[in-house]
């Protein structure tokens, strides 16, 4: 962010300010609505960490960011701005949740679970290069069409649902639950086959996936040829032109790539936890990606960290609106906005602060400012 | 004050406009100025040289109140002055004419000037006044400009006539020049220098900051050099010469200059092109009917103001941009319009291609070294296998880069936008030659770069032209055409404008060439 400050106080210590400082800032609202911001703090850090339970519905919520925060990072590399990622996940979660209403009855878990996630995968990459092709060759700027795409992509899903999915003669607008052969075990169940005891919850094993996307993110970028050649046109079209490499493909493959990430959400949500198509199951989750992927810096062991921070506010959120009489959900939506704030906006206002504070504690050498060309 | 440094004749009895005295500034590990001395005689052009990164625009932006001097003071017309901004400056009489000029395009020049210094809340009065001021200026001085003419129609040398008459008009009696020549050709450079003479008799002080040696003797009345942050030496202009200058600036003898060429005379005609003609989005010819020839083991050195038609030639002839009429032939291949020849193509066929903007083409800013010097040949066995970038490979292979091109600092893992602008170029360069090229294009190789890289970056150079390379230049910088350049074509208006050969082109006959005139 400044590249003045040296590298462990701008990767490490700047962001640690800054979620201070959000969680001060939420901590004074906290006191505003009558409530002692200690014990509401401590009753999230406690609900989201504090038990094996609460650890595991972090990790659960914490998975779905992974995917979507990894989606916004490979567009951002790619040199785009993707707002789709709630579009996308309702697309990916629809393309797992037909295949398994469609196959889940004769085909094999094996195979049901793969299918499942190519599904979600391709329909989610699809979703994504409509925008991309429009913007790679007609120049549609891509913020604005992914932003439509996400409403035509929620009111496909409501339409598909009550329209077509919905069983005759129910009230519920879900489809039908699938067949026990597209249901991703829970990371419970499949701790039980080792014998180990961990409380049920809707962890389950995509976060498995999610890391292994992570790893997936991180070679693909900056160890092949194809990640080279993606950030290169990223960075600098004009250099990628002159290197032989066509811009254009290069939009759609980010693209691609980031709406297949987000696509995964539906292996979490829907064949992990739900067992049906149901609305709202990506429920903002495409939002919070660009946030994650803010707070962290586009890499995919900053995204993990990040995932693990606004899973931790989900999940301790909730528990705080149970425990404490007068603090509702929304306030932790309060919470996130001012962490968003803070590391999105902030960084750029404390930074001059902080190395001054550096320099004065001698832990900075002085005068290190850029100087001009 | 360096005890290389004699005092400057006859600064004791007139009065200095600008006495910086100890000037230090540190920039982190950086000392960018290290007690400066700089003496400016009231009414005389005072030149200021070095390298990049010597300290002289630091030193500058001190003096225009951009920065805050760590250390030292400044005097103006004998007045002590603390100049925390550049109101401050303004205030004080000191104007200054950027490199990069500060118009706004879309205004006409009398909005220009009146811009920021109204002389009434109204627009009309406050035009009407300075309508009448600026007539009177541009009586005075030569600056001649049409005050209704928007900046956007204006050619640079106008503008930067604008851009001092702006400086004038809010009443400085010191100027500072900032690169004043680069843009210009060599004839508008005569008009500048006339002008500036012109405002010397008045009694204006001009700093003149250049890295062009010739022009700080045909102008200047008193020299400071600077290197590494120091004044290295002070002299008046009588008695500076070229080699004084050149080596002080360096720090050792350098070599410029024609050297005799020692490989065998040039061979096959290794690239062709005909009848390039482009035509730009807005219909504008860009390129009208050029054909060239280059051979193995010539170098062809294209000249031209920029912007009449190079880039676009060094594009058409990369595979970057698709003619709309035209042939060109490399090696053995041809290419007509309809199948333009492609980067990827050109690379394979042996072209190497160094473009004119590092920045925006050469190089990917925030990739590290190692990857930024693969570029375009990324695919190569190499440099990567089976998809995967071979990346400890790419890494001691841009090491020995590095080294065999003297590029500082030597860490392959340095970001590409944390070099200088020599190094990045020479960079550039290792990756390109790197390749043993057959057909080398090249593009400004020297714009922003210290002399010391200049010398190196010629030499590598001849040496791919003695090697049977064919090699064409395309070049803003008279010296470096003549110095270089085994033929030369003139551009203008997107045509070549006449041909000359290496060894009997003079700087007076390839600007008339370049006006125009020749035509």
């Amino acid at each position: 962010m400044n590249s003045s400050l040296p590298r462990w106080a701008d990767l490490a210590l700047l962001p640690l300010l800054c979620l201070s400082l959000a969680l001060l800032a939420a901590a004074g609202v906290v006191a505003l609505v009558g409530q002692d911001p200690v014990e509401v703090l401590g009753a999230l850090v406690q609900g989201a960490f504090g038990t094996a339970r609460g650890l595991s519905y972090t990790l659960y919520y914490a998975t779905t960011f992974i995917f979507t925060g990894l989606a916004v990072a490979v567009a951002f590399h790619g040199g785009l701005f993707n707002i789709g990622g709630e579009g996308q996940a309702i697309l990916g979660g629809l393309g797992s949740g037909l295949v398994a209403l469609w196959f889940s009855a004769s085909l094999p878990a094996w195979l049901m679970l793969p299918l499942m996630l190519l599904a979600g995968a391709i329909a989610g990459m699809l979703w994504a290069a409509v925008p991309a092709y429009l913007q790679a060759y007609r120049g549609s700027h891509v913020v604005i069409t992914t932003i439509m795409f996400n409403f035509i992509a929620s009111t496909l899903l409501v339409y598909l649902l009550v329209n077509h999915l919905r069983p005759a003669g129910t009230m519920a607008i879900e489809s039908r639950a699938f067949a026990a052969s597209a249901h991703l075990p829970g990371v419970h169940e499949a701790l039980a086959w080792f014998g180990i005891d961990w409380p049920q919850s809707p962890l389950n094993l995509s976060f498995v996936l999610a890391l292994v996307a992570c790893l997936a993110v991180y070679l693909l970028l900056w160890h092949t040829r194809a990640g080279y050649r993606l950030r290169a046109a990223g960075h600098s079209p004009g250099a990628a032109q002159y290197a032989g490499m066509r811009t254009q493909r290069q939009t759609l493959l980010a693209m691609a790539l980031s709406g297949a990430l987000a696509g995964l959400v539906g292996m979490n949500e829907i064949a992990g936890v739900s067992g049906k198509l149901i609305l709202e199951f990506v429920s903002g989750a495409g939002f919070t990606g660009i946030a994650v992927a803010l707070m962290g810096r586009n890499h995919p062991l900053g995204i993990v960290f990040a995932s693990l921070l606004f899973g931790a506010l989900f999940q301790g959120g909730a528990e705080v609106a149970f425990d404490v009489p007068g603090f509702s959900r929304d306030m932790v939506v309060m919470l996130q906005g001012f962490i968003v704030l803070f590391s999105g906006a902030m960084p750029y206002v404390f930074a001059p602060w902080l190395l001054r504070l550096l320099r004065a504690l001698h832990l900075v050498p002085k005068h290190a400012e850029a100087p001009r060309a | 004050m360096s005890d290389a440094a004699p005092q400057a004749a006859g600064a004791a009895s007139a009065p200095l406009a600008v006495h910086m005295r100890g000037i230090c500034k540190r920039f982190g590990k950086l000392q960018a100025n290290d007690h400066v001395e700089l003496k400016v005689r009231s009414g005389s052009v005072h030149g200021v040289i070095g390298e990049n990164g010597a300290g002289k625009s630091t030193l500058m932006s001190v003096l225009y109140g951009f920065y805050q001097a760590d250390a030292g003071e400044i005097s103006v017309y004998g007045e002590r002055a603390h100049i925390r901004n550049a109101d401050d400056a303004i205030a004080l009489g000191i104007g200054m004419v950027h490199q990069h000029f500060m118009l706004v395009e879309s205004l006409s020049v009398l909005d220009n000037v009146l811009l920021g210094a109204e002389a009434h809340w109204l627009l009309r009065p406050a035009q009407a006044q300075a309508r009448a001021r600026l007539l009177a200026l541009m009586q005075s001085t030569g600056l001649q400009v049409d005050l209704d003419a928007r900046i956007g129609s204006l050619n640079v040398g106008d503008r930067q006539r604008v851009e001092i008459l702006k400086a004038l008009y809010r009443g400085a009696k010191i100027l500072i020049l900032d690169e004043p020549t680069a843009v210009l050709t060599p004839q508008e450079t005569q008009q500048l220098f006339a002008v500036l003479r012109q405002l010397r008799s008045q009694g204006t002080s001009t700093i003149l900051i250049t890295h062009k040696l010739k022009e700080v003797l045909a102008l200047c009345d008193d020299i400071t050099v600077m290197r590494a942050a120091r004044v290295v030496l002070e002299l008046t202009a009588e008695r500076a010469s070229l080699e004084v200058l050149a080596q002080a600036m360096v720090g050792r003898k350098v070599q410029l200059g024609r050297v005799a060429r020692e490989g065998a005379a040039p061979g096959e005609v290794l690239l062709r092109a005909q009848g390039l003609n482009v035509r730009d989005a807005l219909g504008v010819a860009r390129l009208r009917d050029v054909s060239l020839a280059v051979r193995a083991g010539e170098i062809v050195g294209i000249a031209g103001v920029s912007g009449n038609g190079q880039s676009e030639l060094l594009d058409v002839l990369s595979g970057l941009l698709r003619p709309d009429s035209g042939t060109l032939e490399l090696g053995a291949a041809r290419f007509a319009a309809e199948n333009w020849l492609q980067p990827r193509g050109a690379r394979a066929l042996g072209q190497a291609h160094v473009p004119e903007d590092r920045h925006a083409r050469a190089l990917v800013l925030p990739f590290a070294a190692w990857e930024s010097a693969v570029l375009g040949y990324e695919e190569q066995p190499a440099h990567s296998r089976w998809g995967w970038m071979r990346r400890g490979q790419l890494r001691r292979l841009t090491q020995g880069l590095l080294e065999r091109f003297d590029v500082r600092p030597r860490n392959a893992r340095l970001r590409s936008s944390q070099f200088s602008g020599g190094n990045q170029q020479k960079l550039v360069l290792a990756r390109e030659l790197a390749q043993a090229p057959r057909v080398l294009l090249v593009g400004q190789p020297t714009r922003g770069v210290d002399i010391g890289a200049i010398e190196f970056i010629y030499g590598q150079l001849r040496a791919r032209r003695d090697a049977g390379c064919a090699v064409l230049l395309v070049s803003g910088e008279l010296d470096e055409i003549l110095a270089l350049s085994d033929r030369v074509l003139v551009m203008h208006q997107g045509a070549i404008a006449g041909e000359l050969a290496g060894a009997d082109c003079s700087e007076a006959a390839l600007g008339l060439l370049m006006s125009g005139a020749g035509a």
